[in-house]
């Protein structure tokens, strides 16, 4: 099935930053889940065979040449868009918000999903797409529209990062298609007054907390700001050199929310230090700057878009991940790629790496 | 064309990259430039609030220091008090863990189920206190039963312990509960809400070395507050024990000499300034001071005419009486005025423009000289004294033995006492002096207040013939294993500068109070030591008439002071009986005994091994005793004054 030749084409480079951060990942989870009590499987052990499930979704993305991609992308954005209709309707509760769907083996999140379909969506759309001199509000009407309606759905479940992440990733594409400065004029001028219709109509309570939180962590010591102090306070007392594996005060005594899954990073902050958060830092630079690397290189266009889009998604996902763990952002609920513990992140994150490989692999192929 | 428009298209793709790696990098940038602030930058901030965080402290109470006499004796010591604890956070079923309890140790459920009520909002680490003041009976119970008992602790907690009860409760004071305005004040920082501290006397002045230093546990809690292990201990350390000038032996007597009677007495080293009593009758129990007061003992004390609460020997200025007379004396001969060959005639009264003022004996004392103007008591004799000198000059010898000034005894609300003159009068009242308040201020009377602290300064001072020495309390601060720490020694705070000839003039005239017949101290005689003193009475109201029927607050307060012995002084003493009405009556048999019990205690041999007085230096020096007198007798017609 593989050509001989793709497997001398391995990008090496992609796969050895990837496997870098998965690593430090689990020792990291071994670390922030050494408190709890585990009567099953250690988080580790699980992450380590999340890795590779996730490595073998990688290969297999891999070897479907990734034009098919562009033939599927359109079914797949309307199948996607269709179960997150059904998600609304009969999907199962799940952390306060309705998310899952229930497909009797195991669970499918639409709208993690989503993320991987809409990089297909607008990379054929705007392969498709003529334009000269940049899009215009005009050209961006139609994108927008196909972006809007997959992101309401998912605010409205709600999963306010994950509408977040979609809307930045289809922008982050526009914005390498080529905008005109008068489409960017007039899309600022349109959303603020949106966002602030969003604010007073769309938002739940928690969001608008979880928001007004971060703006003001000592609103509420003890309410959803105190996560935000909490992790401050982790990545800070970590200083230069860190406290040492296991021995992350926060971590270890549970100070910390959601520690192995969201705030992980925290986690690792306060125990390795601003020496280990530079290493990762460089670690995460090094992975999208091959990213795009792996998008200049490539010779066609739907390529190129895929692989920005793929970038985009690793890119935004670490950035909010970690402006939210040392209180940049509001806690939205975004995990780490690769780092983070959780099968669903890890399964995306590695659909994209696989595409990435996929473009990375067949640059010589044309 | 269509190829051309894709390579530009394709050129341009590649720039945007660039820009968008840049852009990319700048970001991470931003990330990283935040994390140096938080982790180089407020690194130290976060530190310790991830310590705050885990780090909780209870503290474990020092044991509070002793206080004992001069020889050692402890007055004041700890017993151990012990209370049942319950660590919340260890208890599964509270309802089940209360009713074992009440059934186990007989106490009240609801009782119980009260105080487990105050612990919401507290950390569930903290022990609870459930009971306190549980019987030996009840510990050995709980500790039989500990397995079933889960969360259950005795906790050991220091109480004062007063080894008699009511000894010279207004000088050691009390100890209570820290109060938020005691929190603020000075010297004061370390203590936390729930300490014990001294209210009162010694307890108080002492405070900062009888309470040690508290000791506690860090513990670590995890982010629900369940403590996880002890991360550092320090065990408190014993208050240091303030040694006593007092002797115990003495101060007893005082006590029991007063009886019922309201009143105080001081006793000084009349060589040292030590204080050998210190006496305020009657007295409180201290030990009811440091629990919870029953409210029918405290209105008991508020309405107890007698004020037991009133710590007199310190804060009481009463008019010194006659016992002023020896001031005024002392004027007389420093300025002059009289010999010892001078001498008045008293006809009962003397006439001062339009106004009489009697002598107390209305047959008049006859002539009358220095010597016998003081074993008598003549009033006459110091109205024209008075006359001659005026208020001033009265004053002006009153002030060299530091009257009108506290003494600076060591206690906190010591009164100064009053020395009028006719400036101050000015002042106080914008009134001139008038020659007839001389006449009142001669005899100690009028103006003139004295606390009874520095009527035994007067006359120690008398007795050392001019060195004033500040009266104190405390000999030495010992640590707990009794090694000396601090020493104090006397302290020299004025001397007279009157010439030694004059005051054996007016000692002569002391010691015929006592031991001449006429004089109106008789009682306060010894067989075996010779003492001199001065009897007074305190004028409440001007009521001199009507003797018999004087509703008790309207009667004089009785007043004597003495020294002893006569030929070699060592202690002096004051005492005075609230509305005791006669200074040689109701004040001399006290001093009598006061004086009694100190030498009995120096008696080198003695039937109850007394604890050897450390202190005496003149203790082997063989003292001329003087040969036993006949019995002390009451001179009938002198124990008015």
């Amino acid at each position: 099935m593989i050509d001989r030749r793709l497997l001398t084409n391995i990008d090496w480079m992609l796969a050895g930053l990837v496997i870098a951060v998965c690593l430090l990942g689990i020792l990291n989870i071994y670390s922030a889940t050494t408190p709890y009590k585990i009567v099953a499987t250690p988080y580790y052990i699980k992450q380590f065979y999340w890795l590779l499930v996730g490595m073998f979704i990688a290969l297999m993305v891999c070897t479907v040449d990734y034009h098919v991609l562009e033939d599927l992308s359109y079914w797949l954005y309307v199948i996607i868009v269709f179960l997150l209709v059904v998600v609304l309707v009969i999907g199962r509760r799940s952390m306060g918000a309705t998310r899952w769907l229930n497909l009797g083996l195991f669970n499918v999140q639409p709208s993690e999903l989503m993320k991987i379909v809409i990089i297909m969506t607008f990379a054929r759309f705007f392969n498709n797409f003529q334009s000269i001199g940049g899009l215009t509000v005009k050209d961006m009407l139609l994108p927008l529209s196909i972006l809007a309606l997959p992101a309401l759905l998912i605010m409205k479940q709600p999963d306010l990062g994950t509408a977040i992440l979609v809307i930045l990733i289809a922008l982050s594409m526009s914005v390498y298609r080529g905008l005109r400065w008068s489409t960017v004029v007039t899309f600022v001028l349109v959303t603020v007054p949106l966002a602030w219709a969003g604010w007073s109509f769309f938002l739940r309570p928690y969001q608008k907390n979880r928001i007004l939180d971060f703006l003001d962590p000592e609103r509420s010591r003890l309410g959803s700001g105190y996560h935000i102090i909490q992790s401050k306070i982790a990545v800070g007392s970590g200083g230069f050199f860190g406290k040492g594996f296991v021995k992350g005060t926060q971590a270890q005594l549970r100070f910390l929310p959601e520690q192995h899954t969201d705030f992980a990073f925290s986690v690792f902050a306060e125990e390795w230090g601003f020496i280990g958060c530079m290493v990762l830092i460089i670690l995460y630079l090094s992975l999208v700057l091959w990213g795009l690397n792996i998008a200049r290189r490539c010779n066609d266009r739907f390529g190129a878009l895929l692989a920005i889009g793929v970038t985009a998604m690793l890119f935004w996902h670490i950035v909010i991940n970690m402006g939210m763990v040392i209180g940049m952002f509001p806690v939205v609920g975004v995990p780490m790629p690769f780092f983070s513990y959780g099968g669903t992140s890890m399964i995306t994150s590695m659909v994209g790496i696989g595409i990435l490989q996929n473009i990375s692999m067949r640059r010589f192929m044309f | 064309m269509k190829g051309q428009r894709f390579v530009r298209e394709v050129m341009e793709s590649k720039q945007r990259i660039l820009v968008i790696s840049f852009v990319v990098g700048a970001i991470f940038l931003i990330l990283l430039l935040r994390l140096w602030h938080l982790q180089i930058l407020s690194t130290d901030d976060y530190r310790s609030m991830s310590e705050n965080n885990r780090l909780r402290f209870v503290p474990v109470a020092a044991s509070r220091g002793a206080i004992m006499d001069r020889s050692g004796m402890v007055l004041v010591s700890n017993r151990p008090s012990f209370s049942l604890a319950v660590v919340p956070q260890e208890v599964k079923d509270k309802d089940a863990l209360l009713g074992r309890l009440a059934g186990l140790l007989g106490l009240d459920r609801a009782e119980l189920e009260e105080r487990w009520s105050k612990v919401k909002g507290r950390a569930k680490y903290y022990p609870v206190v459930l009971a306190s003041n549980i019987s030996r009976d009840q510990v050995e119970i709980i500790e039989e039963n500990r397995l079933r008992l889960p969360g259950v602790e005795v906790e050991m907690k220091p109480v004062r312990e007063y080894s008699s009860k009511v000894l010279a409760a207004h000088l050691l004071g009390y100890i209570g509960e820290i109060s938020d305005e005691e929190m603020n004040r000075k010297g004061y920082e370390e203590y936390n809400l729930g300490d014990y501290v001294g209210k009162n006397g010694i307890e108080r002045s002492w405070e900062q070395e009888l309470h040690g230093n508290d000791g506690g546990r860090q513990l670590e809690v995890d982010a629900r507050g369940k403590v996880l292990r002890t991360v550092s201990e320090s065990y408190p350390t014993v208050g240091n024990s303030v040694v006593l000038t007092i002797d115990a032996a003495v101060q007893k007597q005082a006590e029991k000499a007063f009886g019922d009677q309201a009143g105080a007495a001081v006793a000084l080293d009349v060589n040292t300034g030590e204080v050998l009593a210190f006496v305020s009758t009657p007295a409180f129990d201290p030990a009811l001071f440091s629990g919870k007061l029953p409210p029918d003992v405290w209105k008991s004390y508020l309405e107890d005419k007698r004020h037991p609460l009133e710590n007199k020997a310190l804060t009481g200025q009463y008019p010194p009486g006659s016992t002023f007379k020896v001031i005024t004396a002392l004027a007389g001969l420093e300025n002059g005025l009289i010999s010892d060959s001078s001498s008045v005639d008293c006809r009962g009264s003397y006439e001062l423009g339009n106004s009489v003022f009697k002598c107390w004996n209305k047959h008049g004392h006859g002539t009358t000289n220095l010597k016998k103007s003081l074993r008598e008591s003549c009033d006459v004799y110091y109205y024209q004294l008075g006359e001659r000198l005026g208020v001033d000059l009265i004053a002006k010898t009153a002030q060299k033995f530091l009257l009108g000034t506290p003494m600076g005894i060591g206690l906190s609300n010591e009164k100064p006492g009053l020395i009028p003159t006719a400036e101050w009068k000015q002042k106080r009242y914008g009134k001139r002096w008038f020659q007839g308040e001389t006449i009142s201020v001669s005899i100690g009377q009028g103006y003139v207040l004295m606390t009874p602290i520095q009527m035994a300064s007067m006359i120690a001072t008398v007795a050392n013939e001019g060195t004033v020495y500040r009266p104190f309390l405390v000999k030495r601060i010992v640590d707990a294993d009794g090694k000396p720490l601090k020493e104090f020694k006397p302290e020299v705070i004025g001397r007279t500068g009157i010439s030694p000839d004059k005051f054996r003039l007016v000692k002569q005239g002391l010691f015929a109070v006592v031991n001449e017949p006429g004089g109106t101290g008789g009682m306060a005689r010894l067989y075996d030591v010779r003492v001199a003193g001065k009897t007074g009475t305190s004028q409440v109201v001007k009521l001199r008439d009507s003797k018999q029927g004087t509703p008790y607050q309207f009667r004089d307060h009785a007043l004597f002071v003495a020294f002893a012995p006569y030929d070699k002084p060592e202690i002096a003493v004051a005492v005075i009986v609230e509305h005791g009405e006669h200074g040689g009556g109701s004040a001399a048999p006290i001093a009598g005994r006061i004086l009694r019990a100190y030498f009995d205690g120096k008696k080198p041999v003695q039937k109850s091994t007394g604890s050897p007085r450390n202190s005496d230096t003149e203790d082997d020096e063989d003292e001329e005793q003087p040969p036993p007198s006949q019995k002390p007798r009451l001179n009938g017609d002198s124990a008015n004054d």
